[in-house]
């Protein structure tokens, strides 16, 4: 089976530099790989560095030393290493996100938020309004909302409109951060049942759950991020 | 003449002369293309036409006829007082018949009598930068001379448009000289430009008080800038010259009294009464024309 | 994905006597990308831009821009004719101060239309539709087409700014400070429509601000200046998460939210 993504040997710390260059370490060694079709959920107590790690791989987070390796259109793209511009095509054609929080843009409706990852991959703008109208209906956001920009949405709301936008593309990798936080429990099995169609299509999946419900409806696996941890291995 | 011996021929002395020929044979060379020249202090104040006398002292010769109109009339001060000027200080023969005249200042008019080869009209520019009102800065607008960006005279005429459903400029019409330079024609009625066009006289344009002289050669294409949807039109007039019949003339509005009479006569003074010598009548006219006979 | 830069920036340095005003800077822009230049005023950003816009010579260093026939031509080795001619047909340049990018004393529709003008568009009719067309893409209302920019306010001078520059289909803007005299409404609402144009149209875009909200919304990547040097430059979003160097640590920090 394809593994398209690989992390290995990354380390990841901050320096304060505003508090006497203090030196935080995030995580220290840390390797996996996440293979098609399969649903790798991050697991260990908050704080660990969870949303760190998920951050390094979507390139929002530097990374101080490692590979992430992300087959991207037929060749191996090291995330730890790639230009700005290589990582954004990465984003637009290989790797999804979907964060806890919608950062909202003014004035742009619902609808065309989530159907902007597909316009930006060159499809027609009524095609993607479809299929984003489609995924909106099934996470049950109420229609009348669809053309009002998301700012003033509730948290679930805007968690729905999030989720609808992180999964609208055939992206092969699909990085999750508690999309499911603030959903109730029928849309809770919504998302569920979009996960598990995505592995069936082979995506291969990175989240964090603290649901522990959902997270073993999906979880293929649960990787535990407590091993990467510098404390651990200070202490051991 | 012995009286004004102090004089040098044509006022200006001979180094100064020379001087300005240099520029009138540069802007002969780049036609539209304003020469900068080291205008004098002259005998009268700017606004007078200190740019057209300079070039006329520079060019007159002792066998010129000149002639001289101010808004085509040559019986206005500044016409009668430029003429003067140059009997007393170039001794030379002076005419109000075009077809006569060698040299022919102008201020504001170009005869309505077709010039022909071996003429000369000298026009009294007072501001020679057609793009003076749209970009203020002079070392802007040469270097948008020089590189022929000439959108901006474009953004006047549209603003006329805009404003005023058609092209409203009457007079200072921008031309554009040989396919090359931007022009300002002086303020002549835009009903003279096509006057300019192929003219088989040399045309000189001095500025006293801007220091420039142009130039449009014989011969020359003069185009008027326009639209393609609004095309360059001269003016109409409805009626013809009250004291001449004349049509196809430009004409001036006189108010004859306070009770609103008028009448549209010949701006070319010249024109008229050759006109009327030659027993045309217009409708003011012909009455005195009936009781003679 | 275009494999080919529009713009080939190498080693641009300006100098203002023995002060500096940006050094060595070298990057690369490539076609539907947004660059972001920040820091305090002082920093060299403002420099840097009029050096890349030919508005300045630098000192030393090339600056290499893709015209549309493919061919690189180094800027500065460039006749003033051709520059002058790039700068109205395929560049936009849009002023903090409208002021600046503006004829204030001709009407909107005249503004948008100088520039089709300037490259020979002769057919008034037609230079009416695009400018109205314009002026709607701008949220201008077009019955404020005969209108000089007098009469507008500050949000929407800046707004005929944009179309003015737009209007040839220009591939790469420079922007200073494009937000920097509007207040708090006016400005996301222009941030909006650049940002909307900006996708639109797939523009290359410089731009120049002091504010980390405006480079987040615009931009997909930034350079960090200070004193005259790009100190830190990488992926917007990475460099506003996670700052690497103090003094982006401290400008990150200085904002209350972005």
């Amino acid at each position: 089976m394809a593994t398209p993504l690989v992390v290995s040997e990354v380390f990841k710390s901050f320096t304060m530099h505003l508090r006497d260059g203090i030196k935080l370490p995030v995580v220290n060694d840390v390797n996996f790989s996440v293979a098609s079709g399969e649903c790798v959920v991050l697991g260990g107590p908050s704080g660990i560095g969870k949303s760190s790690i998920l951050k390094m791989l979507y390139g929002n987070y530097a990374v101080d030393a490692g590979q992430i390796l992300i087959d991207h259109k037929d060749r191996l793209v090291d995330i730890a290493r790639a230009d700005p511009r290589t990582v954004l095509d990465v984003r637009r054609h290989t790797l999804g996100y979907v964060s806890q929080f919608l950062r909202t843009v003014p004035r742009v409706s619902a609808l065309d938020v989530v159907a902007e990852p597909l316009v930006a991959r060159g499809i027609a703008a009524a095609e993607a309004r479809e299929k984003a109208a489609e995924l909106l209906a099934k996470l049950n956001l109420p229609q009348e909302l669809w053309t009002l920009p998301p700012a003033t949405f509730s948290g679930g709301e805007q968690q729905r409109v999030n989720i609808a936008r992180g999964f609208i593309t055939s992206h092969r990798i699909l990085l999750l951060d508690e999309p499911t936080a603030s959903l109730d429990a029928t849309n809770r099995r919504v998302v569920v049942d979009m996960i598990a169609d995505k592995k069936r299509e082979g995506v291969a999946l990175l989240g964090i759950f603290h649901d522990e419900e959902v997270r073993e409806a999906v979880a293929d696996r649960i990787l535990d991020v407590s091993q990467f941890s510098p404390r651990k291995a200070v202490a051991a | 003449m012995t009286d004004l011996a102090t004089y040098n021929f044509g006022y200006l002395d001979e180094q100064t002369k020379r001087m300005i020929r240099r520029a009138i044979l540069k802007a002969i060379a780049i036609p539209g293309y304003q020469v900068p020249f080291a205008s004098r202090e002259m005998p009268m104040p700017y606004g007078w036409g200190t740019g057209g006398v300079q070039v006329t002292a520079a060019i007159i010769g002792p066998q010129d006829v000149l002639k001289v109109i101010d808004q085509g009339a040559d019986d206005t001060t500044n016409a009668v007082s430029i003429r003067a000027f140059f009997q007393k200080v170039a001794n030379v023969a002076v005419t109000t018949h075009t077809k006569d005249a060698t040299i022919i200042q102008t201020r504001h008019r170009i005869p309505e009598h077709k010039l022909a080869e071996g003429q000369i009209l000298v026009y009294q520019v007072p501001i020679p930068e057609p793009l003076r009102f749209l970009e203020p800065r002079e070392t802007e607008t040469r270097k948008m001379h020089a590189l022929e960006e000439y959108g901006l005279m474009h953004v006047k005429l549209y603003e006329d448009i805009a404003h005023n459903g058609r092209i409203s400029k009457t007079y200072a019409y921008p031309v554009k000289v040989a396919g090359r330079y931007v022009m300002d024609p002086s303020p002549t009625p835009k009903f003279d430009n096509p006057k300019m066009h192929r003219s088989e006289a040399l045309q000189l344009f001095g500025a006293g008080r801007e220091k420039r002289i142009y130039a449009v050669p014989p011969y020359t294409d003069v185009v008027s800038l326009d639209f393609e949807d609004y095309p360059f039109e001269i003016q109409t007039f409805d009626k013809p010259c009250a004291l001449c019949g004349a049509e196809n003339v430009y004409l001036d509005e006189v108010v004859l009294d306070d009770k609103g009479g008028r009448m549209f006569v010949c701006s070319d003074t010249d024109n008229c009464e050759d006109r009327r010598e030659h027993g045309h009548a217009g409708e003011m006219l012909a009455p005195t024309k009936e009781a003679a006979e | 994905m275009t494999d080919t830069p529009l713009l080939k920036v190498s080693g641009v340095s300006k100098f203002y006597g023995s002060r500096i005003g940006c050094k060595d800077v070298s990057f690369e822009l490539w076609p539907g990308e947004v660059l972001a230049i920040v820091g305090e005023s002082g920093s060299g950003k403002t420099t840097l831009l009029n050096c890349l816009s030919t508005r300045l010579m630098p000192t030393t260093g090339s600056v290499e821009y893709r015209m549309r026939d493919g061919n690189f031509r180094d800027l500065y080795h460039m006749s003033e004719a051709e520059r002058r001619f790039l700068m109205r047909t395929d560049w936009g340049f849009v002023h903090q101060n409208p002021a600046d990018g503006l004829r204030m004393t001709v009407s909107a529709g005249a503004n948008v239309g100088e520039r089709l003008m300037a490259v020979g568009d002769r057919h008034y009719g037609k230079i009416r539709e695009t400018a109205s067309d314009w002026l709607t893409r701008v949220e201008i209302g077009t019955d404020r087409i005969d209108d000089q920019p007098r009469a507008f306010s500050g949000g929407m001078r800046q707004r005929l700014q944009i179309a003015r520059n737009l209007v040839t289909g220009p591939r790469l803007v420079f922007m200073d400070e494009p937000t920097g005299g509007l207040d708090v409404s006016v400005q996301a609402r222009l941030l909006d429509l650049v940002r909307g144009l900006v996708n639109d149209l797939g523009l290359s875009a410089i731009v120049v601000t002091h504010d980390l909200a405006v480079a987040r919304l615009l931009s997909h990547r930034m350079m960090v200046m200070k004193d005259g040097h790009v100190i830190e430059h990488g992926l917007t979003d990475r460099v506003l998460d996670d700052p690497r160097e103090p003094y982006t640590q401290l400008l990150v920090s200085s904002i209350l939210q972005v």
